[in-house]
């Protein structure tokens, strides 16, 4: 019976915990946050769990892209909300966040202080710094090839480097400088992104 | 008390003013936790940075976790990272069915059109100050400059790059 089968699986009220247990989940096995971490919870709520169409998440992810924030939070946080209203969204962060925080005090409590004067650990930090840094610069360079199109952003990226160089300003000045002079040197209909 | 509330206010300002993804708060915890509170010294932050890389979850909330924990132990590291998660809560609960047609506001599309290059600024900043606390001596740059051209070219994953990392520096540990 086709009328039947129109109702979705999702009037199934989903409960509290389910959603806490997915985001442990999604939390505990994902590394690299962000852009590592989309196609995961893609994975297990559009595909294998069905409980978001996939317009809303793409619509979602214009929202996160947007908004401050870890990516990966935002989208627990949307998709929390959307199953089950405000309480779903704090259930969903609190349940992607359980697991990494619990990971890094055993680390940091218990763990590093065991071993951090070891020769082995004090080695392996000594080659991990310059790993950092080259993960830093290549996210940076992949962000900038994406986002500073077009001279004005160079322009703009340039200047701003020298403005913090050579005032040291907080960091968030910078950031709504370049947000007000986002809206004086693109004009309307300038908007949509090349 | 007073330790613990600027721990959760300064994460509060940080995940507010991250815009753009994990490395978007490098610049603001820079800028906080070492220049303003002096809670950490630059090689200290890349450790963590470097611990927040190899361990599961967002670079953002695994930093602030284990930056509250060497300030404040147990509960500060829970502040802080409470802290850089308030924003984004409050934002999406109280404001999330007004977003998607604020977003798509032609103004707020500039806005954030000129916010993104800015954001680039600072984590170039950041990367080059991070760059000379890690990039010592020949083998670090050596280090930094193959695991680069490997991430750039052969699109190596970030936990790759840093299980090399670590394998390199056991290699390469002049001490």
């Amino acid at each position: 019976m086709p009328e039947e089968r129109a109702k979705p699986e999702a009037e199934t009220r989903i409960s509290l915990l389910a959603i806490f247990l997915v985001f442990l989940k999604i939390g505990a096995f994902t590394f690299g946050g962000g852009y590592a971490m989309l196609p995961i919870i893609q994975e297990e709520l559009v595909r294998r769990r069905r409980w978001v169409d996939q317009d809303t998440f793409i619509d979602n992810l214009v929202i996160i892209q947007s908004l401050p924030g870890a990516m990966a939070l935002n989208k627990s946080i949307l998709t929390g909300i959307k199953l089950r209203g405000p309480w779903g969204g704090v259930v969903a962060a609190l349940g992607v966040v359980a697991a990494p925080v619990l990971v890094i005090l055993l680390l940091a409590g218990l763990l590093l202080p065991l071993f951090r004067e070891h020769a082995a650990v004090q080695a392996a930090f000594y080659g991990l710094r310059p790993a950092v840094v080259a993960l830093i610069l290549s996210a940076t360079l992949d962000l900038g090839r994406e986002i500073v199109r077009g001279w004005r952003a160079v322009v703009l990226v340039l200047f701003l480097m020298l403005l913090s160089l050579f005032f040291q300003p907080h960091p968030i000045l910078i950031i709504l400088a370049g947000g007000l002079a986002g809206l004086l040197i693109y004009r309307k209909g300038e908007e949509e992104k090349e | 008390m007073s330790l613990l509330l600027t721990l959760y206010w300064i994460f509060f300002k940080i995940g507010l003013f991250t815009f753009g993804g994990g490395y978007a708060m490098l610049p603001l915890m820079e800028a906080e936790i070492i220049a303003r509170q002096g809670w950490l010294t630059h090689p200290e932050f890349i450790d963590i940075i470097a611990v927040a890389e190899a361990t599961p979850g967002p670079v953002a909330i695994n930093s602030a976790t284990y930056v509250g924990f060497q300030v404040a132990g147990i509960p500060g590291s829970l502040l802080a990272t409470l802290g850089v998660i308030s924003p984004s809560l409050l934002l999406l609960l109280v404001l999330g069915p007004f977003l998607l047609r604020w977003i798509k506001d032609p103004r707020v599309q500039r806005f954030t059109r000129g916010l993104r290059p800015a954001v680039i600024a600072l984590i170039l900043l950041a990367a080059i100050s991070l760059g000379r606390a890690a990039l010592v001596d020949w083998s670090t740059l050596i280090i930094a400059a193959g695991l680069l051209g490997l991430r750039l070219l052969r699109r190596t994953s970030p936990l790759i790059t840093i299980a090399l990392g670590a394998l390199l520096g056991l290699l390469l540990y002049p001490y």
